[in-house]
């Protein structure tokens, strides 16, 4: 059982712990500073802060004693003259994706960034290097990915496959997701049965704003999206997609995902109100889950606020181990379930906004 | 030669920071000489393609710099070199 987290938010990285069934908020790193990303690299316990600094730029730091010392290292950085299109230069805007390589490769790292690079690192973490055939990709080259939700496209889901390490796959908002089976080398849309609803043609093969991606622990063939025009399922890996909304229900529009690490049929969303609003579905707070590989959705409220909610949580937000499940929203609240998301308690209702969760 | 000050901020990051005086004829030569003293901090001035951030200053003798894109202002041997963060945000 999972009983550390590590909060990203606007404000720090903070460090919860569960301690006789109760989580408590303890250390707080890097004060101040927003923290896209807090990562725990599961095969060395080495932690990671990505930093989002308003005056100096994306900054990482790393820590091999669970945040006592840190050390700054060099962040991604696109190579000289690259541009996000003619004549506009690129430069990393936003660190939002973070994944270990796996056991195979312990020097691997990946880390995907706005505006629309993945970075590679075979040294732990050292440096970092554009996967220049997914930038090069003639569906960005052309023009067919942008930005959703950030000023340019953005990789947010990186997806390691545990039974071939090199096969990845990762999740861009607005493009779509994309498989490479060779560590990045060569690539392939996976796109098939996704829809896109603001797109003049909702079945084009690029274009596609999946929120999130996550690939269920125990089966790495189901794959899931939290997207903008719904939640989706594949039971392919990825070849083909199916819509799992619930239309009548609260389970369409959100940014979080996460999946059982016991049960491939089992997930979480967090709804929100429509891509206009943005703001907890009639302004309560709820969670849906599926016990049916998306057949039926089930809406979880007991212990979240009810009454003037405008709480959203964020795609990286929602995290679950066992019968635990917790999510942090952008209003700095704070949740914890015991039971699978049918009753919530508060852990905080003080944090700042909150940008990523890891249970470790 | 130049003197080159920075904004209390950056000691945050680099504690050992002090102001001083730096062999450069040229801004772009300024800054790499600071980053050989502090390593990294150019990257906190200046993106991966050699702009100035967005939310960064440079004053030269208390005015700021033109070109945020190359860093063509001229220095002379006694320029004050001052790096600020542009106060912005709540």
């Amino acid at each position: 059982m999972k009983k550390t987290l590590l909060i990203g938010t606007r404000k720090g990285l903070v460090v919860a712990r569960k301690k006789n069934g109760t989580w408590q908020l303890g250390d707080v790193h890097h004060e101040g500073v927003p923290v896209s990303i807090a990562y725990a690299d599961p095969r060395s316990n080495t932690w990671w802060a990505c930093f989002d600094h308003g005056h100096w730029g994306v900054k990482m730091q790393r820590s091999v004693d669970e945040g006592r010392t840190w050390e700054e290292v060099t962040a991604p950085a696109y190579p000289e003259g690259a541009e996000v299109k003619e004549g506009v230069p690129a430069t990393t805007r936003y660190l939002w994706a973070m994944q270990q390589g796996g056991a195979s490769h312990p020097n691997r790292l990946w880390v995907g960034t706005e505006p629309g690079g993945l970075f590679q690192s075979r040294d732990q973490g050292s440096s970092f290097q554009l996967v220049e055939s997914l930038w090069n990709h003639p569906s960005r080259v052309g023009g067919q990915w942008f930005g959703g939700g950030r000023d340019h496209a953005g990789i947010h889901s990186v997806v390691v496959d545990p039974r071939n390490e090199d096969r990845i796959l990762v999740g861009v908002s607005c493009a779509g997701v994309f498989e490479s089976k060779d560590a990045g080398l060569t690539w392939t849309v996976r796109n098939t049965g996704l829809r896109a609803d603001f797109l003049p043609d909702p079945q084009a093969e690029y274009g596609h704003d999946p929120h999130i991606l996550i690939a269920s622990p125990t089966d790495p063939d189901i794959l899931w999206q939290q997207n903008h025009c719904g939640i989706f399922k594949s039971s392919d890996g990825a070849a083909t997609w199916q819509d799992i909304s619930d239309p009548e229900g609260e389970a369409n529009f959100g940014f979080a995902l996460s999946v059982a690490s016991d049960n491939a049929a089992q997930a979480w969303v967090a709804p929100a109100n429509s891509d206009v609003t943005r703001v907890a579905l009639q302004r309560k707070l709820c969670i849906c889950r599926t016990d049916d590989g998306g057949k039926s959705w089930r809406t979880f409220r007991k212990g979240l606020p009810q009454d003037h909610c405008f709480d959203i949580v964020y795609r990286h937000s929602l995290v679950s181990d066992g019968d635990d499940v917790l999510f942090g929203t952008t209003t700095g609240n704070l949740f914890h379930s015991g039971d699978r998301g049918e009753s919530w308690q508060v852990i905080s209702n003080y944090l700042p906004m909150v940008y990523s969760l890891q249970l470790i | 030669m130049p003197k080159v000050k920075f904004t209390y901020a950056l000691k945050r990051f680099f504690p050992d920071l002090q102001d001083g005086l730096i062999e450069a004829v040229n801004l772009t030569d300024a800054l790499h000489e600071v980053d050989q003293r502090y390593p990294g901090l150019r990257s906190y001035i200046l993106d991966e393609q050699g702009r100035l951030r967005k939310h960064v200053q440079i004053y030269l003798d208390g005015d700021p710099i033109r070109d945020r894109e190359n860093l063509s202002d001229p220095i002379r041997s006694e320029t004050e070199i001052f790096l600020m963060q542009a106060l912005s945000g709540g």
